[in-house]
């Protein structure tokens, strides 16, 4: 199968000159997880952008379900969500979910049909005519990844999602995000600050160090039930484990590693 | 239940300015209030301020008193309030359509927003004064699909002069209102210019549009009345309060009417927007 994600060698360069990404080597496989970490300025949101075609490379090859990122950013390969849910207040939440197939003319009665589908996953079927200011951040952040599964994409890109969450909400959303990619089989590159949040979701936890980024190690993460129906206790089961520890422990040592 | 509320307040509020009226005229001397040789309030008798019931009650008489074949003032000051409106809403679109036009270059692109919009700001510190000649003489030379330039065509150009302003202004910071986030979110969704256009920036856009349009529909008001005096147009309410101003001191109630005709034409106007405020509500979120 094509991987979702191939980076080599690559490059970025801000003027000025600041050098945020250096000899950037990765490989996303289909249906993976993969988890970039570091302190930030290091270059991991950059790099996601690199990915969306937001942000252009100054050297190096960027391929997105094997094809160069701008033809995968049009073919709509990819969704996209950011740290705040960015929907949009004059539209409901099912009109929110539908606004990626709106734009791109599929037709009313197929968009409502995948809108309920998705809004069914995230639990908010309830919530549908309702408009995004009534909803709390956690249920504004769920419409905000059903709304990037939209176009059915192999590759979600998600920016520190849950960064402005609090605790408990934020476990919670840990599990259904492990459901949902479970569900769609979609690969997924996951920016995070969060040590624990990075190794229960991964499959592989990328260590990156600052000025200029690099890639420092790359962790295997604890991601449960890859390949199975997972059960409800398993993502319980697992950050109670001594494995999940353990993982923990590497992925510090490795961030401390990128600073000395 | 706002609206409601909203309603009644400005009902208060016009009871209010009438007791005021009748107030000062019941307290204050007829003189008026002089410290030294320098009066500081005015005149209070019929002539100088007639009761509110005069005024109302002269609406019903005919435009010259005696004359009773004539039309009343009232039919006078309705016809000549429309005859403004149509301009001032004539203004209005024209300068609205011209404020938009502007606008979305100007958000399309930013050298455009650098070589123009002092200029915008300029255009609305000329006077409008010293350019109502200016227009009515460059229309009279004129001759647009072969028709001559009318004088009313000169008060529509001024009122859409002074209309024009808020709306550019307004529609550009609106324009350009959406979060970096929801612009990127539409570029990763493959939306050329146009769709995010529609899609983002123009339902972004109303919260800022509304509050202008409502300054430009005050503005194409205000600038159609006093255009009409400045070029002497016939026909409007704005030639009539000079008309009934000039026979003030025989007439004194029949110049309020035509105040009170222009005072209401401005309701008319804010009213309009309301009710386009009440059709976009679904969009009316907060600035941020």
């Amino acid at each position: 199968m094509t991987p979702a994600v191939e980076l080599l060698a690559v490059d970025k360069v801000f003027p000025g000159p600041v050098q945020a990404l250096d000899g950037i080597e990765l490989t996303v496989g289909a249906g993976e997880f993969v988890s970039l970490i570091g302190p930030s300025g290091c270059g991991k949101s950059t790099l996601l952008r690199v990915v969306a075609d937001l942000e252009q490379p100054t050297g190096g090859t960027v391929r997105v379900s094997g094809k160069p990122a701008s033809q995968a950013r049009l073919d709509q390969d990819y969704g996209i969500a950011f740290q705040q849910a960015g929907l949009l207040e004059w539209r409901t939440v099912a009109e929110n979910v539908e606004l990626p197939l709106q734009v791109h003319g599929v037709p009313k009665a197929r968009r409502r049909e995948r809108a309920a589908e998705l809004l069914e996953m995230v639990g908010l079927t309830e919530f549908a005519r309702s408009r995004p200011g009534e909803l709390s951040g956690g249920m504004q952040q769920r419409v905000a990844i059903a709304r990037a599964l939209a176009p059915s994409p192999s590759l979600l890109l998600m920016d520190e999602p849950f960064g402005a969450l609090d605790e408990m909400t934020r476990e919670r959303m840990q599990a259904e995000l492990l459901r949902i990619t479970g569900e769609t089989g979609a690969a997924v590159l996951f920016v995070t600050h969060s040590i624990p949040e990075a190794v229960v979701l991964s499959d592989r936890v990328v260590v990156m160090s600052p000025r200029p980024g690099r890639i420092t190690e790359i962790v295997p993460g604890r991601r449960p039930g890859t390949g199975t129906e997972l059960a409800p206790d398993d993502v319980e089961d697992v950050r109670e484990s001594a494995a999940f520890f353990t993982a923990i422990t590497d992925v510090r040592e490795a961030l401390r590693k990128g600073h000395e | 239940m706002i609206r409601v509320r909203a309603a009644a307040s400005a009902v208060v509020a016009f009871a209010l300015l009438v007791g005021l009226w009748e107030l000062a005229k019941a307290v204050l001397p007829d003189a008026g209030v002089s410290i030294g040789d320098t009066r500081v309030l005015p005149r209070t008798d019929d002539a100088a301020m007639p009761h509110v019931w005069t005024v109302l009650a002269r609406l019903g008489e005919p435009e010259v008193a005696g004359a009773a074949a004539q039309r009343t003032v009232g039919e006078a000051v309705a016809s000549g309030a429309l005859f403004t409106l149509g301009l001032a809403l004539g203004g209005l679109v024209i300068g609205g359509v011209l404020g938009a036009v502007l606008a979305l270059g100007m958000a399309r692109f930013g050298l455009l927003e650098r070589a123009v919009l002092p200029y915008v700001v300029l255009s609305q510190t000329v006077p409008l004064i010293a350019i109502a000649p200016l227009v009515a003489g460059w229309g009279g030379k004129i001759a647009i699909f072969g028709q001559p330039w009318q004088p009313w065509t000169s008060v529509m150009v001024i009122s859409s002069y002074l209309a024009f302003f808020p709306i550019a202004v307004g529609a550009l910071r609106g324009l350009t209102s959406p979060r970096r986030a929801d612009v990127e979110l539409f570029r990763a969704l493959a939306c050329g210019w146009w769709t995010t256009l529609v899609r983002l920036r123009l339902p972004a856009s109303v919260p800022h549009l509304l509050p202008a349009v409502r300054l430009a529909a005050a503005a194409a008001v205000v600038g159609a009345i006093v255009a009409e005096i400045s070029t002497g147009t016939r026909g409007g309410v704005g030639r009539l309060i000079i008309e009934y101003a000039q026979s003030a001191t025989g007439d004194p109630s029949r110049m309020y009417t035509a105040i009170l005709g222009a005072a209401v034409l401005g309701l008319v106007a804010a009213a309009a927007v309301g009710l386009l405020d009440l059709a976009l509500r679904r969009y009316r979120g907060s600035i941020a």
